[in-house]
């Protein structure tokens, strides 16, 4: 375990970057993050400025334009840090799958690092999956995408032409 | 020689690394007693170290189209003043005959380059929400500094000198009327120079952001960060020095054991003011300042002019 990852680890600051979830997981991310489940144990805590991330929270889909500022705000995160998606939807879209104004599920313009499935997952899961993620980073099984040479296939920009919609 | 020493001084003891190391215990002890406060178990001894190590290993962003230059010095600024604050408190402290006339006027003005940083700091980022933050630091700056001079002017009163030597061996000055009152005002005032809770509106959580540090990441953030945390442990010791002078001077241990005490309560005091009061606006705390706050210390120096 390099020094690095060590040093991410044990203090990684949250940032909630809400695309347009159904609201459920925002509840139960803002749920993990109250006095019951005291995340600050672990040394997690909530950011209000992208540049004090760590730990990027995904959740929902992104329309069309959303998607161009969604990468906007992940390439302005310092660097080393990790994305998170939490519940179904950055997955595969989920129910948002029909909807005329967006184009594909955000895994496959930005690179997400983990899933946390379910819909919406429970606060317990979402402590379960950062433990799971911090024991991968540990045992180097799980390295942060975004310090990967090779640019990942995520890294395509969103089409603007399908703007006119 | 003696350059070197004062060096050494500067980045070990009393300076840079025992400041640094102190104040980060002494944000883990805000942290803890908050946790406590909300009824939870809190982060561990070592949380506030791992935060600044593990700012230093994050990449330092730089707002484009900003003053780099400015934005990257404005953090050391801070820092710098902060260590010579508490090195000049300190080496008081371990023996009175070692400072200079009026090293109480430098230290005023030391302990408001902290806030004169985060401001520089923020109107360097170029950022609307950066600008609104370092717009009402400096609104609040105006608004505490002068009932604090006020205050300070009472136990300067009360010993006859501008010299911390001299402040800390004369009579306690809280035993009089004017010193309780000026303690009040300068514990008000300190809940505002530390900008926390319910004076923290320039790194307002919920509406900036994070307000005038929204755009530092990396390094020059652990520094604001560490600047911060040793203003928490500076500011207690100065207005322990300033009012309860007599009591921690001295030969034996029984002075430094009232010292560590009367500085506990002074940091929880202040830690439990943050658990239990709203934020204010800041017309609201401007006025709270300059009305009432500064009324009180007037009278103070006033009464301490007479003797009281
Ligand atoms: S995963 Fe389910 S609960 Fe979460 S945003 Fe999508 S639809 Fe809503």
């Amino acid at each position: 375990m390099n020094g690095t990852i060590n040093a991410l680890t044990r203090s990684m600051n949250v940032f909630h970057l809400a695309g347009s979830a159904c609201n459920n997981c925002d509840i139960e991310i803002l749920d993990a993050l109250t006095p019951k489940y005291d995340l600050e144990r672990f040394g997690m805590t909530l950011v209000g400025s992208i540049r004090h991330a760590d730990v990027v929270l995904v959740s929902g889909i992104f329309n069309r334009k959303a998607a161009i500022r969604a990468q906007e705000v992940l390439a302005q995160t310092p660097k080393p840090y990790l994305v998170l998606g939490i519940g179904a939807c950055p997955c595969t879209g989920l129910m948002f799958r029909d909807s005329y104004n967006w184009d594909r599920p955000p895994s496959d313009y930005m690179n997400i690092d983990a899933f946390v499935p379910g819909c919406p997952p429970k606060p317990e899961a979402i402590i379960a999956a950062v433990v799971k993620v911090i024991e991968g980073l540990r045992s180097g099984a799980l390295v942060p995408r975004c310090l990967l040479e090779e640019p990942a296939p995520a890294d395509t920009p969103v089409t603007e032409a399908a703007d006119t919609v | 020689m003696k350059s070197n020493l004062v060096l050494l001084e500067f980045l070990f003891f009393p300076g840079l690394l025992f400041t640094a190391v102190a104040g980060l215990l002494t944000s883990w002890v805000d942290r803890k007693v908050t946790a406590l406060v909300q009824m939870r178990v809190g982060p561990p001894l070592l949380q506030p170290f791992h935060d600044i190590r593990k700012l230093f290993i994050k990449e330092t962003c730089v707002p484009e189209g900003g003053a780099i230059g400015l934005f990257l010095l404005a953090p050391l600024l801070g820092l710098a003043a902060v260590t010579l604050a508490s090195m000049i408190l300190w080496r008081t402290l371990l023996d009175v005959e070692a400072t200079f006339v009026g090293d109480l006027i430098v230290l005023i003005y030391l302990l408001v380059m902290p806030a004169l940083s985060v401001m520089l700091g923020s109107f360097a980022s170029r950022n609307p929400l950066a600008s609104l933050g370092g717009s009402r630091e400096v609104k609040l700056m105006i608004a505490y500094e002068l009932p604090l001079v006020l205050a300070i002017l009472v136990p300067v009163i009360h010993a006859n000198s501008i010299r911390l030597g001299d402040l800390v061996t004369a009579n306690a000055p809280v035993f009089n009327l004017s010193g309780v009152l000026a303690l009040l005002v300068c514990i008000a005032c300190m809940q505002a120079k530390l900008t926390i809770v319910p004076f923290d509106m320039p790194e307002a959580e919920t509406e900036l952001s994070g307000g005038a540090l929204i755009e530092y990441s990396g390094p020059p953030l652990a520094m604001f960060k560490l600047t911060r945390a040793m203003m928490l442990f500076t500011m207690p010791v100065l207005l322990v020095v300033l009012f309860f002078g007599g009591l921690v001077s001295g030969p034996g241990w029984l002075p430094a054991v009232i010292g560590f005490l009367l500085w506990f309560v002074l940091v929880a005091l202040t830690i439990v003011l943050r658990n239990t009061t709203p934020r204010v606006r800041i017309d609201q705390a401007v006025r709270f300042f300059w009305g009432p706050v500064s009324l009180v210390a007037l009278l103070a120096a006033v009464l301490a002019w007479l003797g009281w």
